[in-house]
C-alpha cells in the first residue's frame, strides 16, 4: 500500500477549475472541500471560478428548457477557460455532458450548443479525474470502516463513470466494502420524481435503505449526495445507524485525519 | 377482499369511440369490462398512489419482475453480438419509419397479390366499423368450407392483441351482438374478471393463483364450458381448466381476430409471435382471418426478420426463443383461412411520426423489457398509467398517441424518477429518458402557454411561476449568493440538532417518510472566500 | 352514396398525406442510402462448431425446452417414430398426405388417419397425435421450423393432437436464426408458404409468472433426429 507520498502525482501544474454544484454549495459544504484536499495532494492546482452556480439540471429534467437556457449560458461563460472542470456529482456532471448542448440547439444558438458541448467535454466528475485524467486508483486514502457503495442512476447511466468509484474505494487502505444487493436499482429520488411521486419515491427509497442496512455497513458511500440524502433520510427515520458520506470525502481521508 | 372489489372505475359512460351508448335488453355475451375510459383515469400520481395499496399486487410485481429481468440479463448476455443486434434494430426500424409510405404501399401491394384484402382505417371508430362489418359479412359466408363443430355463434376467437385493446374493439363487437373471446391465458383471466390488462406480455401479473382460482370458478361456466368444480389453484391445473374451456371455441368459431408483431413489405408476410399456442389455433383453424395492426409494425424485407426474432423473443419472455412463432403470407388453399383481411391502423400514430424527436417512440416492439425494468413500474404496476400501453414506453407513446389535453397524458411524462435502466434493456435503443424529458417540455410548455391565456399566473399555475424565479436566481451567481445568504442561519438558530424530522406541507411531502440534515453553517463558497480569498478569479 | 370502398380509398389517401407531411423533414433518398444498417445477414453465428458439434447444440437446446429428442439413423426412423407413439400412449395418429410411405408403413399398430379427405376439428381433437417431416431447425434457440409441404401437413394437423413427433434430418439443422431464415426465404417469397417455428412445446408464464408446459398446443413433442 502506497503512502500519499509514493502516490503519483498530476503532471505538475495541473490546473483544475472546481464545479461545486449548488446543492453541495449550501447543503454540503464538506464534500466540494473535500475534492479541493484531495486534488491539492494529488499535485493540482485547485481554483474556484465564482461565477458558478449550477448545471440546471432542475429546470431541465421538470422540462423547462427556456430556464435552464441562461443557467447553461453561466456555465459556459463561468468554464470556458479551463483544460479540467471537475465535480463531485455524476448526475450535475452527467448533465453537462448530456444536456448542455441540445440546450442550446433549443434556444436556436448554435454558438452556445458548440461552445456547451465543447466544455462539457472538459467536465468530469471526480473519480472519473482522478482515474481517466491523473492515471491513478490509490489516492493514499485511509478509511478504516465498513463501506457499501450505491452507484447513482445518472452517475452509471448519463455519465457513465463505469466501475472507476469502485476502484478508487477498494484501494484505499483499513476499508471494507460490502455489496449491496440490488445496487443499480434506483433509490427514486429522481430530482422532482420525489416531489411529485412522493408515495412511489418513498417505497423505492425504502427498498434501498433496507439493503443498505441489511450489510452491515457502517458507511454508505455515493458520488451524488442529494441521493445519499434521500437514502439516508429513510435510514435514520429507522434508526439504522449508517451514515451518508460522499466518496470524495473517503478518498480525501488520510492517517490520523478525516477532512 | 373479493375479486369484484377490485374493479371499480370511473363512471360509466360510452366504452367505444364513435358508437353510440350501449344499450343492452338483454344478457351481454362477454363479461362486461370496468366503466369508463382509460384517458379518464386519474393522474399517474393519484392513480399510482392506490396501486400502491394493494398487496398482492406488489407481491407479484415485484417477485415477477425480479425474476423476468435476472433472465433476461443471463439470455442477452448469452449472445456476443447483443450490441450489433440492437442497433441493427434500431436503424431497420428508423429506415421503415422514414420511409413508411413506401414501405406501406409495398406491403398492401403484396398483402394483396397474396390474397389478403387491405383495409385502412384512420382512427378506432373507423377501424371498429371496418371490423364489427367484416365479422358479419363472415358470420353469413356460405362460401367458405366451415369445419368446425356445432352451430358457430356470433362470435369471433382472438389471439392478444394491444392494438384491438387500443382501439376498443371488443366492445364495438359487443355492440353489434357479436362475442369476442380472448384466448390468450392471462387475457381471459382479465376478460372472466372483468377487468383490464396490467402489463403487455403478462397481462394478468397483479393477480395471484387464488384469484385467478376464483374467477375460474365464477365465470367460466357463464360462457361456456365451466372449471372443473374441484378446481385448485396450482398453476398447472389452472392452466389445464383454461385449455379445456377453450378447446371448444377453437374447434366452432368461424372466424379469427388477430393482430401482427411483424407485417413484411417485401413478402406481404404477417407475424405473430406466441407461446400457448392459442395464436395458431385462431390463426389456422377459423375459415376467416382479420388482422388488425398499427402501421409501425411493419418491416421491409423477410430477411429483416432474422434481427427482430433475436431481439424479441430473448427481450420479451427473456428465452432464447418463444414456443410458437407463425408466419403466414395471405391464404393458402386447404390450409387455414379461406378469407383474409387486414387492416392498417392509423390512430395517432401519424401525429407521432410528424415529430422527428418523437417518433423514435414508434420503433417499440412491444417486448415489456422496458416495463420489467422499471423500478416505478414494479411498484404500482400497469394500472396506474391509463394507457393500454404502460411503463417507460407508455409515458412516451401514450401522450403523443391521444395528444396531452388529459390529465392522465399530462402526469405521465412526470412518471419516471429518469433512472435510465429502460434505455439500457430496449432492443430497439428507444432513448426513452430523453423523449421523457423532451416530453416534459411539451406538457410544459403548454401549461405556460395556458397560463398567459388565463392570466392567473401564480395561483393556477404556481410551478412555472417558480421555476421562473430559481433560474433567474441561478444564471448569476450574485443573484445565487444574495438568495442563499439565509442558508446558513437556520444551522445557526438550531444550535446543536443535526437532523429536522418531519416539517409542515410542502417540506412534509419529502420530511414525511425522511429526515434532513440541518443546513450547514457556512456555504462552501464563504469558506473559500474566507480561507482562500485571493485564489479565485 | 359512400360505399365501403370509397371510404376506404378515402382512408388511404389521407393517411399516406398524413405520413408525407409528418416526414416532409426526411430528404428524398432512397431508404438504404438514408439509412444504413450496420448488420451483415444470413451470417452463421458459431464458427467455433462444426457441424457435429451443431447438432450436439441442436439437441441440448431442444431438450433444454423439455422436449425429447431421439437420435438414430435414417434407417431406424419407422421404428423410433412407432416407439415415441407406444410410449405416450398414442392409440390414433394423423399422418400428412406427403409423409414417407416407409414411415406411414411402420404404423400398423395404431390408428392411421390420412388427411385426405380433410379431417374435420373434432376429428383432429380426437387423434392422439401427429407425425410430419420439418424444413429447417436452428441450433442456437432450439428452433424447428415447419414449411406445411405435403411431407408436413396443413397448419391444423401439427396443432390439435397433443403429441407431435417430428423428424428432423441432421442436413436441415443451421447454426442459428439469421441461417434459418435465409433457408426458408424462397418458400415465403416464391411460394407464399405459412412457417411455424417451434421451439419446445406450449406454456405460458402468466399466473404469478409460474412456468406451466403446455396450454393449447400439443403438450408433448418428440424430436426424430436423424444422423447420417
Amino acid at each position: 500500500m502506497t503512502t500519499v507520498d509514493e502516490v503519483r502525482r498530476a503532471p505538475a501544474g495541473t490546473r483544475v477549475a472546481l464545479f461545486a454544484t449548488c446543492a453541495n454549495d449550501v447543503m454540503f459544504p464538506q464534500t466540494p472541500k473535500a475534492v479541493v484536499t484531495l486534488l491539492e495532494r494529488l499535485g493540482c492546482e485547485v481554483v474556484f471560478p465564482a461565477g458558478q452556480t449550477c448545471c440546471g439540471q432542475a429546470f431541465t429534467n421538470t422540462g423547462y428548457f427556456d430556464e435552464a437556457v441562461p443557467v447553461v449560458r453561466n456555465y459556459v461563460r463561468t468554464f470556458r477557460d479551463y483544460d479540467y472542470i471537475v465535480g463531485p456529482s455524476g448526475s450535475c456532471v452527467g448533465s453537462v455532458r448530456h444536456q448542455h448542448e441540445m440546450l442550446g440547439r433549443h434556444a436556436g444558438d448554435p454558438g452556445l450548443a458548440r461552445e456547451a458541448a465543447a466544455v462539457a467535454a472538459r467536465t468530469y466528475d471526480i473519480s472519473e479525474f482522478v482515474v481517466d485524467v491523473l492515471g491513478m486508483t490509490d489516492v493514499g486514502a485511509y478509511f478504516p470502516h465498513k463501506v457499501t457503495y450505491h452507484p447513482t442512476c445518472h452517475s452509471m447511466r448519463v455519465a457513465q463513470v463505469g466501475d472507476k468509484p469502485m476502484r478508487l474505494l477498494q484501494a484505499v487502505r483499513g476499508i471494507t466494502v460490502l455489496p449491496l444487493v440490488d445496487d443499480d436499482r434506483c433509490c427514486g429520488f429522481g430530482g422532482t420524481f420525489a416531489m411529485k411521486n412522493p408515495d412511489i419515491s418513498t417505497a423505492m427509497a425504502g427498498d434501498k435503505a433496507r439493503h443498505v442496512a441489511d450489510t452491515g455497513a457502517e458507511y454508505l458511500v455515493a458520488g451524488d449526495n442529494l441521493c445519499l440524502l434521500n437514502i439516508s433520510g429513510v435510514l435514520n427515520r429507522q434508526s439504522a445507524g449508517v451514515k451518508p458520506i460522499h466518496l470524495a470525502e473517503i478518498l480525501a481521508s488520510r492517517e490520523g485525519e478525516r477532512t | 377482499m373479493s375479486v369484484q372489489d377490485r374493479t371499480s372505475g370511473a363512471a360509466g359512460r360510452a366504452p367505444v369511440a364513435g358508437l353510440p351508448a350501449p344499450r343492452f335488453e338483454g344478457v351481454r355475451k362477454t363479461p362486461a369490462p370496468p366503466e369508463g375510459e382509460l384517458i379518464d383515469e386519474p393522474r399517474f400520481p393519484v392513480a399510482a398512489k392506490r396501486e400502491l395499496e394493494l398487496p398482492v399486487q406488489r407481491g407479484n410485481l415485484h417477485h415477477a419482475m425480479t425474476t423476468i429481468r435476472t433472465k433476461r440479463a443471463r439470455v442477452t448476455a448469452e449472445l456476443g453480438h447483443w450490441e450489433e443486434l440492437r442497433l441493427a434494430g434500431e436503424a431497420i426500424k428508423n429506415r421503415t419509419l422514414r420511409h413508411l409510405d413506401s414501405y406501406l404501399l409495398q406491403l398492401e401491394e403484396n398483402l394483396t397479390a397474396a390474397g389478403a384484402v387491405v383495409h385502412w382505417a384512420r382512427d378506432a371508430a373507423e377501424a371498429n366499423r371496418i371490423v364489427v362489418d367484416l365479422v358479419r359479412e363472415a358470420l353469413a359466408d356460405e362460401d367458405v368450407t366451415y369445419d368446425g363443430t356445432g352451430e358457430a355463434g356470433a362470435e369471433v376467437v382472438k389471439v392478444k392483441s394491444m392494438v384491438t385493446q387500443e382501439i376498443g374493439l371488443n366492445e364495438a363487437l359487443e355492440e353489434a351482438g357479436i362475442a369476442a373471446w380472448e384466448t390468450d391465458l392471462a387475457e381471459i383471466i382479465v376478460q372472466l374478471g372483468h377487468d383490464r390488462p396490467s402489463h403487455f406480455l403478462v397481462p394478468a401479473i397483479h393477480r395471484n393463483r387464488a384469484e385467478v382460482r376464483e374467477i375460474f370458478l365464477d365465470e367460466m361456466g357463464n360462457y361456456g364450458k365451466p372449471a372443473p368444480p374441484d378446481l385448485d389453484s396450482e398453476p398447472r391445473n389452472l392452466a389445464g381448466a383454461a385449455r379445456l374451456h377453450l378447446r371448444e371455441k377453437f374447434l366452432r368459431a368461424k372466424v379469427g381476430v388477430s393482430g401482427a408483431n411483424f407485417a413484411v413489405a417485401e413478402s406481404g408476410t404477417l407475424v405473430i409471435v406466441e407461446s400457448e399456442g392459442n395464436g395458431r389455433m385462431c390463426l389456422t383453424l377459423p375459415q376467416t382471418l382479420i388482422t388488425v395492426t398499427g402501421i409501425e409494425k411493419v418491416l421491409p424485407t423477410f430477411d429483416d426478420l432474422e434481427v427482430f426474432l433475436q431481439l424479441l423473443p430473448r427481450s420479451s419472455t427473456a428465452e432464447r426463443m418463444n414456443p410458437y412463432t407463425s408466419l403466414w403470407t395471405g391464404p393458402r388453399a386447404g390450409d387455414g383461412p379461406e378469407k383474409m383481411h387486414v387492416v392498417l391502423l392509423d390512430n395517432g400514430r401519424t401525429r407521432v411520426l410528424s415529430d422527428p424527436q418523437g417518433r423514435s417512440a414508434l420503433r417499440c416492439i412491444r417486448c415489456s423489457a422496458c416495463l420489467n425494468v422499471c423500478p416505478v413500474y414494479e411498484k404500482v404496476g400497469g394500472h396506474a398509467y391509463g394507457s393500454v400501453y404502460p411503463g417507460p414506453i407508455g409515458s412516451i407513446l401514450t401522450p403523443q398517441l391521444r395528444g396531452t389535453s388529459s390529465a392522465v397524458d399530462k402526469s405521465l411524462p412526470f412518471a419516471s424518477s429518469l433512472c435510465g435502466a429502460c434505455f439500457d434493456v430496449c432492443p430497439v435503443r428507444i432513448p426513452i429518458p430523453d423523449l421523457l424529458v423532451y416530453m416534459r417540455h411539451q406538457v410544459v410548455a403548454a401549461k405556460k402557454a395556458e397560463a398567459k391565456n388565463t392570466r392567473r399566473p401564480f395561483l393556477t399555475h404556481g410551478e412555472p411561476a417558480a421555476m421562473t424565479a430559481a433560474a433567474w436566481m441561478m444564471s448569476d451567481a450574485k443573484r445565487w449568493i444574495a438568495a442563499t445568504k439565509g442558508a446558513g442561519i437556520g444551522g445557526k438558530l438550531l444550535g446543536r440538532a443535526d437532523h429536522l424530522g418531519p416539517l409542515p406541507w410542502p417540506a412534509s411531502l419529502w420530511t414525511n417518510a425522511r429526515d434532513v440534515p440541518v443546513p450547514p453553517k457556512e456555504s462552501f463558497r464563504s469558506w473559500w472566500q474566507r480561507e482562500r480569498e485571493g485564489n479565485q478569479r | 352514396m359512400t360505399t365501403a370502398s370509397t371510404r376506404n380509398d378515402q382512408a388511404r389517401a389521407e393517411i399516406m398525406a398524413r405520413i408525407r407531411s409528418s416526414l416532409s423533414d426526411v430528404p428524398d433518398t432512397p431508404p438504404e442510402q438514408d439509412t444504413p444498417v450496420a448488420w451483415t445477414y444470413h451470417a452463421a453465428t458459431r464458427p467455433d462448431l462444426d457441424h457435429a458439434g451443431v447438432i450436439d447444440l441442436f439437441v441440448e437446446r431442444v431438450e433444454d425446452y423439455r422436449a425429447t429428442v431421439v437420435r438414430c439413423r435414417t434407417a431406424e426412423v419407422p421404428d423410433r417414430i412407432a416407439a415415441a407413439l407406444r410410449e405416450h400412449g398414442a392409440r390414433s395418429v394423423v399422418v400428412p398426405a406427403g409423409l414417407d410411405g416407409g414411415w406411414v408403413a411402420a404404423l400398423g399398430e395404431f390408428e392411421v388417419r390420412r388427411d385426405e379427405p380433410r379431417l374435420s376439428r373434432a376429428q383432429l381433437n380426437e387423434t392422439d397425435a401427429v407425425v410430419t417431416a420439418s424444413a429447417v431447425s436452428a441450433a442456437e434457440s432450439g428452433t424447428i421450423v415447419l414449411d406445411h409441404r405435403q411431407d408436413q401437413g396443413r397448419r391444423a394437423l401439427s396443432l390439435v393432437p397433443d403429441l407431435h413427433v417430428c423428424v428432423v434430418r441432421s442436413d436441415q439443422v443451421v447454426t442459428d436464426v439469421p441461417e434459418a431464415v435465409a433457408r426458408l426465404a424462397p418458400s415465403v417469397r416464391d411460394e407464399h408458404l405459412p412457417l411455424t417455428w417451434i421451439s419446445g412445446g406450449s406454456a405460458t408464464s402468466d399466473i404469478e409468472l409460474s412456468r406451466v408446459e403446455g396450454v393449447h398446443g400439443p403438450r408433448t413433442l418428440v424430436v426424430v433426429l436423424t444422423q447420417d
